[in-house]
């Protein structure tokens, strides 16, 4: 199974997702943001960080870059393609996922583990996974998930949510909601559920050592599906 | 061009004297780019002019030191082919006025120093201490400093994996930011500052250079007064993503083989990096200011010298190896200029326009700098204080804990570090909040501990034993975690050097902790002083900060302090005598600010941390957790709301009342945890050793318990400790 992770200058999670990536057994590669072409593969990974220093809106920049022309017809063409963090704000930057991602309620860059409740499991990202509720990370200062109310509806209708910030029984409540997401949202897909983008970071929790394991859940599920 | 006069240099800082010398050494009255560099290098944050004949007596040797100070960081070998650079330094003086980019580029600098080494930035920490509380200022400052660090050390993506924060009322005209970064780099892959070789090319790369943060340096060397708002200007503004970008870039040049030398340009920026570089060399080194890369239009050769834009380094290459180098900054999209060359003239010559602006020998700046023997008195150990029954009388020992665990300095501060990335890069397995934050050395078995300590109340009361303790805390602290200590950084923060009260804090610290640093073989492999703390008169209290690392050799063997399992057993290592003076509980429940700060025995210290690591090396410790602020009752109470069990506590048997008891900061103390089917072989080990301890109690139930006198849910005690950090900053 063959990845490519997508480093855009201020990418600082391309690591992480490597290493998170070859642990769980993908082929995974590295691709400069300036190339135009993208090595043949499997998925398609936009990493954490902050994409040309996100001085603009949160990955705008990278939303337009020469590489991203590559990612959005592989998307297109059915690809898998999943954007974490800074890469979910690139993704609704450049179309490929409905709605936006606004600062914090509380306007403070936030670090902690959360809950997260999977809500749909039809598709790559979440099929074989038994649990219900996943426990990861998040590390974000613009991840309050906003969308209209037709967006809204259309991606509920839909099945496009795909994980919702909740507590450890999975009550996706406003007392379970760090940043002020609209309906918790955490993670949506796209229409065909071939692009996924979430806030929380499954690559920092591969390791009983590290913040916890449920990452590691979520790349054994991947690499099965691919 | 503006004439120079004495007016001129006192108003750069420079002393009359200082400027005599200046006219004395060059025969001549330097012009004004001249008497900028001169005023950049002699002031006391360059020059360290009043400290330096006593940083000269700190410990700084030790076998797993490869670099001790006098570099960009210091560099400590944690075996195979691994290399630990660190460092910590302060940017005080910028935070006050300008808190959000004073931090922020407090971090940046720290991360240069380190990266400009050839490492890799791993971690990073810090220290701050803000006024009183009450102050008015004491919020804004503390959440634009939070916010500072997390704007940068974020974008870069290393994480903050531990810090520490204070409150005392001395830091309310000025704040302390001190940040510290460790890089991990390969032992035979280090870079150095030192200049080597004739007609080699000087490049600038980075960012470009601007107005910002012209005479910084100077101003870090004055005291504050009540124009200090106007100083603004002085302050540089952090560009995180260059940083980044600069980061990578070095690195990827650094894989090569073209750098002779680099620097980064922190403090004085372009001037002391060129003149660090030749001096090091006993080289000259020529610099054509036309040709640096400048974001605004006019600057003069003045400005270019003194700017203290961020983000830019200084290197030497091979000759031959620009366009090699040129390339990779390309792909970074960052600026590089070919801006000069390494001559054998020891002069430093600068160019503008075709013309020469600036000739001055470069020993004039560096060995010929001032440096004095500063006034000083020896402090007095206060008298202590005796207490009596009546002092007690009225108390109990729920209301102490309560008190105390919503006491700012004691309080949980995980408003702070969750907004710190303290988890990127993939290695963080002790986050904040413990005794220490712990990093593997990716890819390997090994890990880092890494925490950073202040005692100003200590330092205060006795300096020489607040120095002493400082050193044994950031021991303790790695001790705690399972590491094995290495070494240390020292940010030694204090008044005015001027004054010979605040002259005698300082030696007397400093003595302190090369005391206590020989001893441990804990050396100090670098560090910076931040003099000049004080406005309008008052100074603020003595203020070492030290940050230590440590390495474990097996992360799997780390030891961590929350509570485990009910039916284990908590001893006490180290004799508690009940010293309470100086501690949280006189301060906060008898409101008693006098006597002696509890006294340091290195003897027991060493013996008790080794007796630590010998038995978590045998398997035999579950948690521990060092007693520090707010001593046993504190400590168990934080063991406690982290594993969320409860303790049932023994009767004491001890001649000191229970307030001494639980609450005096005897130092060199730790609990452990230890499962019951070990107990036996501990105490026997314990015994073997002549390690004085007690048992203190049992875990069980959700409660802490002392027979009928205290009854206490960790529920109710962690609502208060989490929670009052919190409020503060929302009211």
């Amino acid at each position: 199974m063959r990845s490519s992770v997508i480093i855009f200058p201020g990418s600082n999670c391309d690591r992480d997702m490597d290493v998170a990536l070859k642990k769980f057994g993908f082929k995974n590669q590295m691709v400069w943001h300036n190339d135009a072409d993208i090595p043949k593969s499997d998925l398609i990974v936009l990493p954490g960080g902050f994409s040309y220093g996100d001085y603009l809106r949160c990955g705008s920049i990278a939303g337009k870059s020469k590489i991203i022309k590559s990612v959005i017809d592989f998307a297109k063409s059915g690809g898998l393609v999943l954007g974490i963090c800074n890469g979910f704000q690139i993704l609704t930057e450049t179309g490929l996922l409905p709605g936006i991602l606004q600062q914090n309620k509380y306007l403070n860059f936030i670090c902690k583990n959360v809950f997260v409740k999977i809500k749909n499991k039809e598709n790559k990202y979440f099929k074989n996974i038994k649990k219900e509720v996943l426990e990861l990370h998040i590390a974000h200062n613009e991840g309050n998930y906003f969308c209209s109310n037709d967006e809204l509806k259309s991606i509920a209708d839909n099945g496009q949510i795909a994980v919702t910030y909740c507590d450890d029984k999975g009550n996706d409540n406003e007392h379970n909601n760090p940043n002020g997401a609209i309906k918790n949202i955490a993670g949506i897909f796209n229409k065909d559920k071939n692009i996924l983008g979430m806030m929380p970071h499954p690559e920092r929790m591969i390791d009983p050592f590290l913040s916890g394991e449920d990452g590691s859940l979520f790349f054994e599920n991947l690499i099965g599906n691919v | 061009m503006n004439e120079v006069n004495e007016q001129i240099a006192i108003d750069h800082g420079l002393k009359k004297d200082e400027y005599k010398k200046i006219c004395d050494l060059l025969k001549r009255t330097p012009n004004i780019t001249e008497l900028g560099v001169f005023s950049a290098m002699w002031n006391e944050h360059c020059s360290y002019k009043s400290s330096r004949r006593h940083l000269k007596k700190l410990h700084t040797k030790g076998d797993q030191v490869i670099q001790g100070p006098g570099e960009n960081a210091g560099v400590v070998d944690i075996e195979d082919d691994d290399a630990i650079v660190f460092k910590i330094e302060s940017h005080n003086h910028p935070s006050f006025i300008e808190p959000y980019q004073g931090a922020a580029t407090g971090v940046g600098g720290i991360m240069r120093d380190v990266f400009t080494m050839g490492a890799r930035p791993i971690a990073n920490l810090n220290s701050i201490h803000f006024g009183s509380i009450d102050h008015e200022k004491t919020r804004n400052l503390l959440r634009g400093v939070v916010k500072g660090i997390g704007g940068y050390g974020n974008c870069i993506g290393v994480p903050t994996i531990a810090g520490q924060t204070c409150f005392d009322e001395c830091y309310n005209g000025n704040i302390l930011v001190n940040a510290m970064t460790l890089g991990l780099v390969n032992k035979n892959k280090i870079f150095y500052s030192k200049a080597a070789g004739v007609d080699k090319p000087v490049i600038y790369v980075g960012s470009k250079t601007g107005r910002d943060g012209i005479h910084g340096a100077s101003m870090a060397s004055a005291i504050f007064d009540d124009k200090i708002e106007e100083k603004k200007p002085t302050v540089q503004v952090g560009d995180p993503f260059t940083e980044k970008l600069l980061l990578e870039a070095c690195l990827e040049l650094m894989a090569g083989k073209s750098i002779i030398s680099i620097q980064d340009m922190g403090a004085a920026g372009l001037t002391s990096s060129s003149i660090e570089m030749a001096s090091k060399g006993d080289l000259g080194i020529e610099i054509d200011l036309t040709k640096v890369p400048c974001r605004e239009e006019n600057m003069t050769p003045y400005e270019i010298m003194l700017s203290e834009s961020q983000e830019r380094m200084l290197i030497v290459l091979e000759a031959g190896k620009e366009n090699e180098a040129k390339k990779i900054f390309d792909k970074w999209n960052l600026d590089f200029a070919v801006i000069g060359k390494t001559t054998d003239s020891k002069n430093i010559e600068l160019f503008f326009e075709n013309k020469k602006v600036a000739e001055i020998p470069i020993d004039f700046l560096a060995e010929n700098a001032p440096m004095y023997d500063r006034k000083w008195i020896k402090a007095k150990l206060p008298k202590e204080n005796n207490f009596s029954k009546d002092d007690f009388k009225s108390l109990k020992l729920s209301d102490c804990l309560n008190k105390i665990l919503t006491d700012p300095n004691i309080a949980d501060k995980e408003w702070i570090w969750n907004q710190y990335d303290h988890t990127v890069m993939g290695d963080t397995i002790q986050k904040p909040g413990g005794n220490a934050g712990v990093v593997r050395v990716h890819g390997t078995n090994k890990a880092i501990a890494a925490a950073v300590d202040s005692s100003a109340t200590y330092c205060h009361a006795h300096p020489l034993t607040g120095g002493k303790q400082v050193v044994c805390e950031s021991w303790r602290n790695m001790i705690s975690v399972g590491a094995n200590p290495i070494a240390i950084t020292n940010c030694l923060n204090f008044g005015n050097p001027e004054k010979e009260k605040n002259m005698g804090e300082f030696v007397e610290c400093v003595e302190g902790i090369t005391e206590a640093s020989k001893y441990l073989n804990y050396p100090v492999v670098s560090g910076n002083v931040s003099f000049y703390n004080e406005t309008k008169d008052k100074g603020i209290k003595p203020t070492p900060s030290i940050g230590g690392i440590g390495l474990l050799s097996d992360y799997k063997k780390m030891v961590t302090m929350e509570l485990k399992n009910e039916g284990n057993y908590l001893l006490i290592i180290g004799k508690t005598e009940g010293h309470l003076d100086q501690s949280i509980f006189a301060k906060n429940i008898l409101s008693n600010h006098d006597g002696p700060p509890p006294e340091i025995n290195l003897f027991n210290e060493k013996q008790n941390g080794l007796s630590i690591l010998n038995l978590k090396n045998k398997n035999l410790i579950e948690t521990c957790h060092d007693v520090s602020l707010g001593g046993i009752l504190t400590a168990v109470s934080k063991m406690s709301i982290k594993g969320n069990k409860g303790v049932k506590l023994f009767p004491i048997e001890s001649l000191v009342n229970k307030f001494e008891y639980f609450f005096g900061e005897d130092q060199g103390r730790y609990i452990i945890e230890i499962k019951p089917e070990n107990l036996e072989i501990v105490e026997k080990i314990l015994k073997n050793d002549s390690i004085h301890f007690d048992k203190l109690g049992i875990v069980e139930s959700d409660k802490i318990t002392y027979g009928n006198e205290l009854k206490i849910s960790i529920g109710d005690i962690k609502e208060g400790y989490k929670r009052w950090l919190k409020e503060y900053m929302i009211n």
